[in-house]
């Protein structure tokens, strides 16, 4: 059985006299334990699609099954049901909690259980979640103590915390840089492997590859449905981070043999200006 | 949603913004502070009015000049000329339930002793009259029966005069002058504080009262005949002797209304008790309209919290919150931000009814019955004002919200 049944799924925004057909009739189905990664120029339909898959939003056209049942005619609170039990999100701007500890921020999804958890049963979840994304150590880190690549780690613990069938990840890695976002990709490799099926959205090829399929839409259509096989991400990270440390290296001898800069290279490690630790302080 | 984390989420969103909850709870503070202080004090003026209407004496009945309507109770202030000092005096001789009758006269003077002089209200009584008022002497003695037939220029002096004119000195056998006439002072009469309107009772010279008609007031005609009846039973009896007595004595026809009016102690009671319950309801009025204030601050505060907090309730909703949940959430936050500024009211209420009792010798209740009122009504005030924030929260579309920067 398909995990997810797209048929003739089409979704036309009404803003006054206007119409735009975001989505004009997608047929899709994705297996058990795929990682599909969903490519397109901007526009092209890509988030409206995942909100669709997601159960944010109800298409105006189309059947939808998910894990055999038929959700496009769903209400809002039943929807509210399918997303806390079924599916589970990662977005590119992360979307955590502000003043809330990493470990509470992955125990909100089980607050909304149906079948009402006891706190020592959310509690060990929550840790068990944030054991497999690598952050057993930052239980009760605040968003704003934790990098970039953490906060996403704690958005895909909190993602995984219910035990989703689907996990739907628009752009996740847009807001990272190269080396995190590699992190970040192979955390999900991993999850992939572990039998987790996988939606993912972006618009950068580097990370398109490592997806075993890869779906391209333009206006509204798929434009091309694709199977590879996928790099590894830990491979890559091994050995781009030899390159990139050499590089580092070679760039600051040379920056320094010709004067441009006074300190020997050690000085990158030495602790932040007085001047500028008091001003990260009060930018908080 | 878990029920236990409704509270626990909603007292951390609180804890998110200390200040603005503080300031917030504030008016709620206020308001239930305001409403608290002001039963507390009206309370405590019916209780003193009880008291007061108490220490006007056993078995008393007011007769007033003219017709006078229920609740247009002013004492002494009758504007019609029907009552005589014979009227008392038949009353008391002609009535076996009467005890006594005292024809009452009312002037402001200035009373003179030395160089000091002190504007006082002088009563001219009948000799029983402190008999009627339950009021006991502190020293001296009473003016006496004689003393009302001759005329006597003799005096009994309240605290207030024996302060402000003696400077607290022993006055008796001294004498004043008023408008030049010489009253020696006989007796002083034992302290009884303030009355009903705030006015010290302890401020009044009485006189006999044929004194005070002839040689004081100029007037002829009583203001008020002070009545005591033999005991609580035969009230109603001697209601109806002396109405029949004064009407015949009047020479009103059957089909005449009549031309005074009886209160008994219960009925002056009735209406002060009455008085100071509207008082009340009034003071709490003005104090529930600055809790409905502070309601409104509540809701402007949760809105504005909604609006920042809109991609949380985005976040909430795409990881399963339903609409309830997200309503209750946000109406628990306000409610819990009224009961804050419930409790803080109470305290504040307490704190200000004890000042202001103690300022001004006023006795101040703090009921249980107004604290539990104060709690409900902040409560209420948190679900009605908190509604429309939360509902606004709840019907949020969760793309939308996620997407708000
Ligand atoms: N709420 C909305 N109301 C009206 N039109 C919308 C709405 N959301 C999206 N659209 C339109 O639908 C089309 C598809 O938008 P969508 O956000 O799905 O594109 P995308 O592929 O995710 O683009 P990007 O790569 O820039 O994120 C666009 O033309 C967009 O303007
Ligand atoms: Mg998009």
């Amino acid at each position: 059985m398909h995990v997810l049944q797209l048929e003739g799924i089409e979704r036309t925004y009404r803003t006054g006299a206007l119409e735009v057909k975001a989505l004009r009739g997608i047929d899709l189905t994705v297996d058990e334990a795929e990682f599909v990664a969903i490519m397109g120029p901007s526009g092209s339909g890509k988030s409206t699609l995942m909100n669709l898959l997601g159960c944010l939003d109800s298409p105006s056209a189309g059947r939808y099954l998910l894990d055999g049942g038929d959700v496009a005619r769903l209400k809002r609170d039943e929807l509210a049901r399918i997303r806390n039990e079924i599916l589970g999100f990662v977005f590119q701007s992360f979307h955590l909690l502000p003043r809330t500890t990493a470990r509470e921020n992955v125990e909100l999804p089980l607050l909304y259980r149906e079948s009402q958890l006891s706190w020592k049963e959310i509690r060990e979840a929550a840790s068990e979640a944030l054991d497999i994304v690598g952050l057993g150590d930052r239980m009760e880190h605040m968003p704003n103590e934790l990098s970039g690549g953490q906060k996403q780690r704690v958005a895909i613990a909190r993602a995984l915390v219910t035990q989703p069938r689907v996990l739907l990840a628009d752009e996740p890695t847009g807001n990272l840089d190269t080396r995190t976002s590699l992190e970040i990709i192979d955390l999900i490799q991993r999850l992939n492997d572990d039998g987790l099926t996988i939606l993912m959205v972006t618009h950068e090829p580097e990370i398109a590859r490592y997806a075993e399929r890869v779906i391209i839409l333009r206006d509204g259509l798929i434009r091309s449905d694709r199977r590879r096989t996928p790099e590894r991400a830990r491979e890559r990270i091994e050995a781009w981070g030899d390159d990139v440390e050499d590089a580092l290296d070679e760039a600051l001898q040379e920056a320094t043999s010709h004067g441009d800069i006074d300190a020997p290279p050690a000085s990158v490690a030495d602790p932040v200006p007085e001047e500028v630790g008091i001003e990260q302080e009060t930018g908080r | 949603m878990k029920l236990s984390a409704v509270p626990y989420s909603a007292i951390k969103a609180l804890r998110r913004n200390t200040m603005r909850t503080i300031l917030t709870a504030f008016g709620i503070i206020i308001g239930v502070a305001a409403v608290i202080t002001m039963v507390g004090l009206g309370q405590g003026a019916g209780a003193e009015v009880e008291e007061q209407v108490n220490r006007l004496g056993q078995n008393v009945m007011l007769i007033f000049p003219g017709e006078r309507q229920l609740g247009g109770v002013s004492i002494g202030g009758g504007s019609a000329n029907t009552l005589t000092v014979e009227d008392a005096i038949a009353l008391r001789e002609e009535i076996p339930e009467v005890v006594a009758a005292s024809p009452e006269v009312r002037s402001q003077r200035v009373v003179v002793y030395g160089n000091r002089n002190w504007h006082t209200p002088i009563y001219g009584q009948s000799a029983d009259y402190l008999q009627i008022r339950d009021w006991p002497l502190e020293s001296g003695r009473m003016f006496d029966e004689e003393d009302v037939g001759r005329a006597s220029l003799v005096a009994v002096v309240g605290q207030t005069v024996v302060q402000e004119l003696f400077e607290g000195a022993d006055p008796i056998g001294e004498t004043v002058r008023v408008r030049g006439l010489p009253l020696e002072v006989i007796g002083v009469l034992s302290p009884k504080g303030m009355s009903l309107m705030g006015s010290v009772q302890d401020d009044l010279m009485i006189i006999p009262y044929t004194t005070g008609f002839q040689r004081v007031s100029g007037r002829s005609h009583a203001m008020v005949i002070n009545v005591q009846v033999y005991s609580e039973e035969t009230m109603d009896v001697a209601r109806a002797k002396i109405t029949d007595l004064l009407r015949e004595r009047h020479g009103l026809a059957p089909d005449q209304e009549n031309d005074f009016t009886i209160q008994t102690q219960e009925e002056v009671a009735q209406i002060a008790t009455e008085t100071s319950r509207v008082m009340t309801w009034l003071l709490a009025s003005i104090a529930g309209i600055s809790l409905f204030v502070g309601g409104i601050g509540i809701m402007n505060v949760m809105l504005v919290s909604v609006t920042e907090r809109t991609r949380e309730v985005g976040l909430r909703l795409a990881v399963g919150a339903r609409s309830p949940d997200v309503l209750m959430q946000f109406l628990i936050e306000s409610v819990i931000l009224c009961l804050l500024g419930g409790i803080g009211g109470i305290l504040l209420g307490y704190f200000a009814t004890e000042t202001i009792a103690n300022y001004a010798g006023w006795p101040a209740f703090f009921s249980l019955e107004a604290m539990v009122v104060a709690v409900g009504v902040s409560a209420a005030v948190g679900v009605f004002f908190g509604f429309y924030p939360a509902w606004k929260a709840s019907r949020l579309d969760p793309i939308m919200a996620l997407r708000q920067e």
